[in-house]
């Protein structure tokens, strides 16, 4: 029987196998943030195991809460920035270098086909877009990741999604992810992998991928992945091309992580990319999803474009080509958050920070912020959000506040008209006036 | 290893997630007891009054997927500090069942028909359960009733409630 990809990164990084079911992996790579980690970091010194295993393998940002919002969160980033100093932890991006940890790190080339990279972040499985396996945890396995660079994991099954077919103008990864998860449902995928391919997937940039694996875990996926290719290669290779003659040849190596044609799947889901439309959430289950032809009118009182689903570049780029020349509605307030420092920069290179700004957009600095009440657009009680964000649960956005996931095309038409709606670009249905 | 034993809290949802267990507001606090008052604070569910229904009980009975959505830790803690060590679900989210686990702390995955048949004839009462991990063997009992049944733990999760979390059994061996 052959193996799929997650069963080749199982085992090339075994350490140990203390039971049948438990795999004990070798980590490639350990991130950190300010919430989860402090408290590992705190525990360590007090057990008197303040080492880490490997300062070169661990990267480290500042993200959830940034600037500062009070003395608690400035405290959580004082820990980070004195254990970060250290150790010799060199990569790691304080508040004016930082990014959404999901969108930073694989911009600053920290990821590789066949890595294992644990997170104490459950949307750690964004970056299986680069076939790597990706994992949330909490933080006792991000304390014993740090400190012996090994995770346990019971071994996962892995759901193939083939997603084949080309997305009408106007459908986005977003829309199929969450046409994915409504299929699956929240917990359709626990303890197991989904295997994104085909060759819908295989025209999509990285960033879409990224946005496809981002929400893997709101179907309870330990890891969304897609098959390292040549776009993979190409996204890389200004970080790769010293340990390899040609791009050919980075394919090549990249090439032994590739799934067996005879691989093992627990299950199989086609999609046909063809029928997908812009999708949106409602009520408090990531799986509650229905076209946003279904919801057309419903008023919104914030619209909010970041986070590590959709506030990269592309993200913004096709925000802003919604907005260009119009105005946010005056029935609510529109906010903007580059994913990453690199993101907001280029943004302000093309003009895309104008063009928002010129909508009636507040833009904010990088950080993860509202997409969980954190700081930077917290909802009120009673008050409804159109968010490019990954959770609608009860309270996530503010406590009493509803949030309706959707693309960056959607969130932007919707801050046009104030109302949830379809972008002009899908089918050409002129939904703005 | 810790007392798996106590009065029974029943939440009748299935996809209990973290940020009801646990709002992310509160991620900042420096210490983990601080996160004592705010257990479940965003679960808006019939019946369930916080002030009331925490007290006194160290179990909680739930249906499917409990745990959800992020990874936080906080969640098995805030329950901890509030007394409950256990919980029995038809099934958990991944991460948050082995975070309870790394924290020595146990959930019980039983039959949807059992948890049904538990919820109907438990629930409005006092009823108590006691898990023996070593027999695989749960009890739960209030005045009228009582029933044994048996759960699967692998070995590996019995080790790591035996040695109370993952980090010293790790650092031991790895």
């Amino acid at each position: 029987m052959g193996q799929t990809i997650t069963q080749k990164i199982f085992h090339s990084h075994l350490v140990d196998k203390p039971f049948d079911e438990v795999s004990v992996l070798r980590l490639d790579r350990v991130f950190c943030h300010e919430i989860t980690t402090p408290v590992a970091i705190t525990d360590l010194v007090r057990k008197n195991k303040d080492r880490v295993f490997d300062p070169d393998k661990i990267k480290a940002v500042i993200d959830h809460v940034s600037p500062a919002k009070d003395s608690k969160t400035a405290r959580q980033g004082k820990i980070m920035r004195e254990w970060a100093g250290r150790h010799g932890i060199t990569d790691f991006f304080d508040i004016g270098r930082n990014g959404v940890c999901h969108a930073l790190f694989p911009e600053k080339g920290f990821v590789r086909p066949g890595f294992t990279i644990i997170m104490g972040d459950s949307h750690t499985c964004t970056h299986g877009a680069f076939g790597a396996f990706a994992a949330g945890v909490g933080t006792t396995d991000l304390e014993v990741g740090i400190l012996k660079g090994v995770c346990a994991f019971k071994d996962p099954g892995t759901i193939k999604v083939t997603i084949e077919g080309s997305l009408e103008p106007g459908v986005f990864a977003k829309d199929v992810i969450l046409s994915v998860i409504r299929e699956l449902t929240v917990n359709g995928a626990t303890n197991q992998v989904l295997e994104f391919e085909g060759e819908t997937v295989d025209r999509m940039t990285m960033e879409e991928r990224m946005t496809l694996c981002n929400m893997a875990v709101e179907a309870g996926a330990t890891c969304g992945i897609c098959k390292p290719d040549m776009t993979t290669v190409n996204y890389l290779w200004e970080f790769i091309k010293e340990d390899f003659s040609s791009r050919e040849a980075a394919l090549d190596s990249f090439a032994r992580f590739l799934p067996d044609p005879d691989a093992d799947y627990s299950r199989t889901l086609h999609f046909d990319a063809g029928s997908v439309e812009p999708m949106v959430t409602h009520g408090y289950k990531p799986d509650n999803v229905i076209p946003v032809s279904s919801m057309q009118g419903r008023k919104v009182d914030q619209v909010y474009i970041g986070s590590c689903t959709n506030g990269r570049i592309e993200d913004l780029r096709v925000a802003a080509a919604i907005l260009k020349n119009r105005t946010v509605s005056d029935s609510l307030r529109a906010i903007v958050s580059p994913a990453t420092t690199w993101v907001y920069n280029q943004a302000l290179k093309e003009g895309i920070l104008q063009t928002f700004m010129d909508a009636g957009f507040c833009v904010t600095n990088p950080t993860c912020g509202a997409c969980l009440g954190m700081s930077n657009g917290v909802l009120a009680e009673g008050e409804v959000a159109a968010a490019t964000t990954n959770r609608n649960f009860n309270g996530r956005m503010g406590k009493g506040g509803m949030v309706h996931l959707m693309s960056p095309a959607t969130a932007a038409a919707t801050a046009v008209t104030g109302v949830i709606c379809n972008s002009e670009l899908f089918s050409n249905k002129r939904s703005i006036s | 290893m810790k007392d798996f034993s106590g009065y029974v809290l029943f939440l009748d949802r299935s996809d209990i997630n973290t940020d009801e267990i646990i709002p992310a507001k509160y991620l900042t606090e420096p210490d983990r007891e601080n996160l004592g008052p705010y257990l479940l604070e965003d679960l808006e569910l019939e019946g369930f009054d916080r002030t009331r229904d925490l007290q006194g009980r160290s179990v909680i009975l739930t249906r499917a997927n409990f745990g959800c959505g992020s990874s936080r830790e906080h969640a098995p803690w805030a329950l901890e500090i509030n007394g409950f060590h256990m919980v029995i679900a038809e099934s958990f989210a991944r991460i948050f069942r082995q975070n309870m686990f790394n924290c020595g702390m146990l959930t019980v995955e039983l039959p949807g028909e059992t948890i049904d048949s538990l919820f109907s004839k438990y629930r409005g009462s006092e009823a108590y359960v006691t898990a023996e991990v070593d027999k695989s063997l749960l009890t739960i009992s209030n005045t009228q009733s009582k029933d044994e049944i048996s759960f699967h733990i692998s070995g590996y999760d019995k080790e790591l409630v035996k040695a109370n979390g993952w980090v010293e059994y790790a650092d031991l061996r790895y």
